[in-house]
């Protein structure tokens, strides 16, 4: 029988090694995996590259695995937020290497590490910044830039509903990059508030199917912010 | 009206929002853009797409319905229309780069005689660099509104021959909005579209810097 299904988040994480890519799914505070990101501050994996749309707010979820000192580098569209002060502090003192993707490249490269394509030609960033260096390529008159695919060891994830086969259905704009993280990682582990029976999620309305998943946790609607979600 | 020839900013978001059709699907931008949601003609069924993944974004809910899961890009507490729909990050960026995408409304420091955009960062050396989607939306929508101050604090044009700031894609601006002039990139040049009033189009022009071509005579008003 297949049961995909961990008892706390601490065994979820307790294989995370030092150096790994993990990517945390999240856009800001929506959709990010804070009590997985709470179980890899207390695992200790250090040296780690993290692939997320931000680069944490206030104290808490990814910005508290940046204080904690464990990454050495951090892949992200938009690290610059009102409460990111974490990371800029860290930036500023050379603390931590910082990779700026734009966000639909991002995105894209992750998608193409989840589908197998080994490099793609994309219009964004072409003439940047960003695209210094890079490879392009002028196709039927549009120029392009060569981008290549991020793949990782861990994605850390959050979904509303899972079942013991790893069956994932989302909830609102939380959803952001879950899905894609979630086919990019030789490791996928969602955190979900409510563990349902086999059978239960519609078929014709499951995201994320379960061959992407291989370690499913809930976590509840325990916290004062999922409160407000499950009232909402 | 603003002051002195001057559009205020709600005029600014409320001319942009004049140029949106109905059915159009439209990006707003963080910031000033964001505003022009609220000037969208309650005629018209126009859907705004949020980069988070979103289509069908609504207003604002009261403080008792906010919902952290239902943000927009701007990370602000927002509402979903009846029709609306949610979506991932791959499938929501390449609505953008796909063309799928009607309008989207950017703020700039600078656009080019050529359309080249420069809105993402200073390239000050201390500058924490920040993208996020903007580079994706300059190049993917098919058309791409602009809306600024005409001028720098310091008094000069944000209109320019070549961009000084880092640019976040090339000759990807169709229209400019500033307070002072509505005006469109073409590719012979750029074209005014309007004046605001009281505002001599010569002023305009020395005020501008860059060539401009004078609006046509039937559009004034």
């Amino acid at each position: 029988m297949i049961d995909k299904i961990f008892g706390s988040v601490i065994e979820a994480v307790a294989d995370v090694h030092d150096g790994a890519t993990v990517m945390i799914g999240g856009f800001g505070t929506a959709g990010m995996p804070s009590e997985l990101i709470d179980a890899l501050v207390a695992q200790g994996a250090r040296d780690l590259t993290i692939v997320n749309n931000n680069a944490g707010n206030g104290e808490t979820g990814v910005a508290a695995l940046l204080k904690a000192r464990r990454v050495r580098k951090i892949i992200c569209s938009f690290p610059r937020q009102v409460d990111s002060y974490v990371f800029d502090a860290l930036y500023r003192a050379g603390e931590i290497e910082l990779e700026l993707v734009p966000q639909g490249n991002l995105a894209e490269r992750i998608r193409a590490a989840g589908a197998g394509i080994g490099a793609f030609f994309t219009p964004t960033a072409y003439g940047t910044l960003l695209a210094e260096a890079k490879e392009t390529r002028e196709i039927c008159g549009r120029n392009y830039v060569l981008e290549y695919p991020i793949p990782a060891d861990f994605a850390l994830i959050k979904a509303d509903r899972g079942d013991r086969w790893g069956n994932l259905v989302y909830r609102k704009t939380a959803r952001n990059f879950g899905p894609v993280m979630a086919t990019a990682a030789k490791c996928t582990i969602a955190q979900v508030s409510e563990i349902v029976p086999l059978g239960v999620l519609d078929p014709e309305a499951i995201v994320t199917p379960g061959i992407f998943v291989r370690r499913v946790v809930e976590v509840g609607r325990g916290s004062a912010a999922a409160r407000k979600v499950a009232e909402a | 009206m603003g002051s002195a020839n001057r559009y205020t900013r709600a005029q600014m978001a409320a001319r942009v929002a004049r140029d949106i059709p109905e059915g159009a699907y439209v990006n707003l931008g963080i910031g000033l853009p964001t505003t022009v949601a609220n000037y969208l003609p309650s005629d018209r069924e126009i859907i705004l797409q949020s980069e988070n993944g979103l289509l069908g974004m609504g207003p604002a809910p009261d403080k008792e319905h906010e919902d952290p899961e239902l943000i927009n890009a701007g990370k602000q507490p927002v509402t979903l229309l009846t029709g609306g729909a949610y979506f991932h990050h791959a499938d929501s960026f390449a609505m953008m780069r796909g063309g799928h995408l009607d309008f989207c409304v950017l703020g700039a420091f600078q656009v080019s005689v050529r359309g080249d955009l420069a809105n993402w960062h200073t390239g000050a050396p201390d500058a924490i660099p920040a993208v996020g989607g903007a580079m994706d939306l300059a190049i993917g929508a098919k058309n791409v509104y602009v809306m600024m101050e005409h001028l720098t604090k310091a008094g000069e044009s944000k209109i320019v021959r070549e961009c000084t700031y880092p640019v976040t894609g090339l000759q990807c601006v169709s229209r400019i909005f500033t307070d002072l002039a509505v005006i469109d990139v073409l590719p012979g040049g750029l074209r005014v579209v309007e004046i605001v009033d009281g505002l001599p189009f010569d002023e305009l022009q020395r005020l501008t810097g860059v060539p401009l071509a004078a609006p046509a005579p039937s559009r004034g008003r």
